[in-house]
């Protein structure tokens, strides 16, 4: 009985011993692993800020938007941040490989969907800055033109503006990462409906004596400048 | 020697040129002088401007050979037809001088996206090499013969390089130009050049050569705001500037919409051929006359329906709306000296303050903190508003008064040159 106990003791040492020397030097390539893809994400996010300050990416950003957003955010500016971003995702990637390596059932299915979905998620960032980008600049081009065009609330008007393509922008964004697809296309059709039919309603209804007289006045003074022609004479 | 020239023309401007065009070059020859004459849809005016042309060659050039060249944008009211059917026999009949020499018309239409009708006169002034070129606005409704004579005599017989015009006009007429080109070129380069973007003006052939082997007309700002370059290269480029009176200049109708196409093709042409002359202006200070037949200019002072209401109003809802564009181009002190006044009914826009929003416009233009063409558009209102100021200061002066307003403007832009410098270099 003693002697079956200790068997059965230094059996379950010995697999125990056997075991951890199986999983040692797995787990020793692991850190190695994960030590070498520090150094390749230090380099990654070295090389990136270089790239980014040499294409003015901050300057970029600031006329999208997206430096307002991440200092209301209390963030980094845009550089530093797609820096820390570029690190933190290469080094995830070289430890989720590492962990791989360790041959844990069930852990490398989950790995290999991180590394599926790393694409979509670059391409949805890439999305989210365009969208922003657009946005703004659209955004700026109406204040201008309605402000020399003196039309009525043109700083209202760029906001709408800037907020249908930041809305469209993001749908695409969530579209892409593949989240709430169904909910997000609904959500994004009703909330455009609804501002379309806000406006319909706004102009039709509300608006119509505004525009009446943005219309009466438009064109009696287009009338009138060229019987008396008020304008100056630029050049 | 034609042939071979009309190769060197399809090789440099290919696509630009048209096969018609070129051949009515080459049956052309070569020319002493060049006349050029843009159009689009100026049916109503072109026919009295180009009998006075062709009765100004006829009679101060009758030795000379000369050529008038129509480029046309795409008219659709028969202004091309017009041009090619003008029968220099008709103003030979009515003149007492008679030409000795082939007086040509030739037309062409050119792609207003590719290019200016500046580039069609200064590509035909490569083919025919003449030694004096002439363009003229097809709205100088006021035009005599003289004209042509006071433009290319300059160039012709006195060896002027660029001959720029004065003229008479009404004090509130080209504000822009008394307000803020005239100002900032003299303060820029140095040179009292009361027109420097003309719509009347004449060259050598010697500088449009030169220029055309420089210019590139990729960037739009290039095509469309040519004659500023042109100016800045003879500056630049050491040429012989002057200036030449050639009479009234009629007011042109402008509409509101006009305003920011004129200040895009001028102000923006301006700022933007800063950036290549760099090197020449920056060392430059203070500024002098340059030579000038007739007068420096003159104003006239009937009274001139301008509604000052809807100035001031688009000036103060123009600063409040656009401030967050104005937050990328405009110094913190300049923008909140701007929304100091902007809302006030006596709102008064100093020279002084003038002068440093347009160089704070002119370096963000440099530095591109924002799209350049929202910078040029973002200027609008405050010119409005600063036009404003030129009306009020104004009212009840005489010509001479108008004169030292400007001249003190023009001594502004001189003092804060420095803080341009500054801006430009800040950074760099």
């Amino acid at each position: 009985m003693r002697e079956m106990i200790m068997s059965e003791l230094h059996q379950a040492v010995l697999e125990l011993v056997r075991g951890f020397a199986h999983f040692l030097p797995r787990f020793i390539v692991l850190l190695i692993i994960a030590f070498a893809g520090w150094v390749v994400a230090y380099l990654l996010q070295i090389f990136l800020r270089s790239i980014l300050r040499l294409i003015h990416f901050d300057k970029l950003s600031e006329n999208a938007g997206a430096s307002q957003l991440l200092t209301k955010a209390a963030l980094p500016p845009p550089t530093e941040l797609a820096g820390r971003f570029a690190f933190w995702i290469a080094w995830l990637g070289f430890i989720l490989l590492g962990v791989s390596v360790l041959g844990i059932s069930g852990l490398q299915d989950q790995v290999a969907k991180f590394f599926l979905f790393l694409p979509r998620l670059v391409v949805a960032l890439f999305i989210m800055f365009l969208g922003l980008l657009g946005a703004g600049f659209v955004a700026r081009a109406a204040l201008l033109a309605a402000v020399n065009a003196n039309v009525p609330s043109p700083r209202l008007l760029s906001v709408s503006i800037r907020m249908v393509i930041i809305i469209f922008a993001v749908s695409m964004m969530f579209e892409e990462l593949g989240v709430a697809e169904q909910t997000v296309l609904v959500a994004f059709g009703i909330a455009f409906g609804a501002v379309m039919f806000g406006l319909a309603i706004a102009f039709g209804l509300g608006g119509k004596d505004l525009a009446r007289r943005f219309l009466e006045d438009r064109f009696a003074r287009a009338q009138h400048r060229h019987e008396h022609g008020d304008e100056l004479s630029p050049l | 020697m034609m042939e071979t020239k009309l190769a060197d023309a399809r090789s440099g401007e290919d696509s630009f040129l048209t096969d018609d065009f070129l051949r009515q070059l080459m049956s052309v020859g070569e020319a002493d002088i060049i006349v050029g004459l843009p159009t689009l849809d100026n049916a109503k005016t072109i026919s009295p401007i180009l009998d006075a042309i062709q009765t100004g060659l006829v009679r101060f050039f009758p030795r000379d050979r000369a050529a008038i060249i129509n480029a046309d944008a795409g008219s659709h009211d028969g202004t091309r037809e017009l041009a090619m059917a003008a029968a220099i026999d008709d103003v030979r009949r009515n003149s007492k001088v008679s030409a000795l020499r082939t007086l040509h018309s030739i037309s062409t239409q050119y792609d207003p996206s590719e290019g200016s009708a500046l580039r069609s006169f200064l590509a035909a002034a490569e083919l025919l090499r003449p030694r004096a070129c002439a363009v003229i606005s097809p709205d100088a409704t006021h035009i005599t013969p003289d004209w042509i004579a006071n433009l290319l005599q300059p160039v012709y017989r006195e060896s002027c390089d660029l001959v720029l015009p004065t003229y008479s006009r009404h004090k509130f007429d080209g504000i822009l130009s008394t307000n803020l080109l005239y100002p900032m070129t003299r303060a820029i380069y140095g040179l009292r050049i009361r027109e420097p973007y003309a719509a009347e003006f004449a060259f050598s052939g010697h500088l449009a050569n030169d220029f055309m082997s420089q210019h590139s007309w990729r960037e739009e700002t290039a095509r469309i705001g040519c004659e500023t370059y042109f100016t800045a290269t003879a500056i630049t480029g050491g040429y012989r500037v002057c200036q030449s009176f050639l009479g009234v200049k009629d007011r042109t109708e402008a509409r509101p919409a006009d305003l920011v196409p004129a200040i895009r093709r001028t102000v923006g042409a301006l700022f933007a051929s800063l950036e290549p002359t760099f090197s020449s202006w920056s060392t430059r200070k203070g500024s002098h006359s340059i030579p000038t037949t007739g007068a420096e200019g003159e104003f006239t002072l009937e009274p001139l329906p301008i509604n000052r209401t809807r100035l001031r109003e688009m000036f103060a809802s123009g600063v409040a709306e656009l401030e967050s564009v104005f937050r990328s181009i405009l110094s913190p002190a300049t923008l909140a000296e701007l929304q100091r006044i902007a809302p006030r009914e006596d709102a008064y826009y100093s020279a002084e303050l003038w002068a440093k929003t347009i160089y704070e416009f002119a370096a963000a233009f440099h530095k591109s903190v924002i799209n350049r063409d929202h910078i040029i558009q973002a200027l609008a209102p405050l010119f409005r508003g600063r036009a404003l100021t030129f009306l009020v200061e104004n009212e009840q002066s005489t010509a001479a008064g108008v004169e030292n307003n400007i001249e003190g403007l023009c001594l502004e832009f001189e003092r804060w040159k420095p803080y341009l410098l500054e801006l430009w270099q800040d950074g760099e």
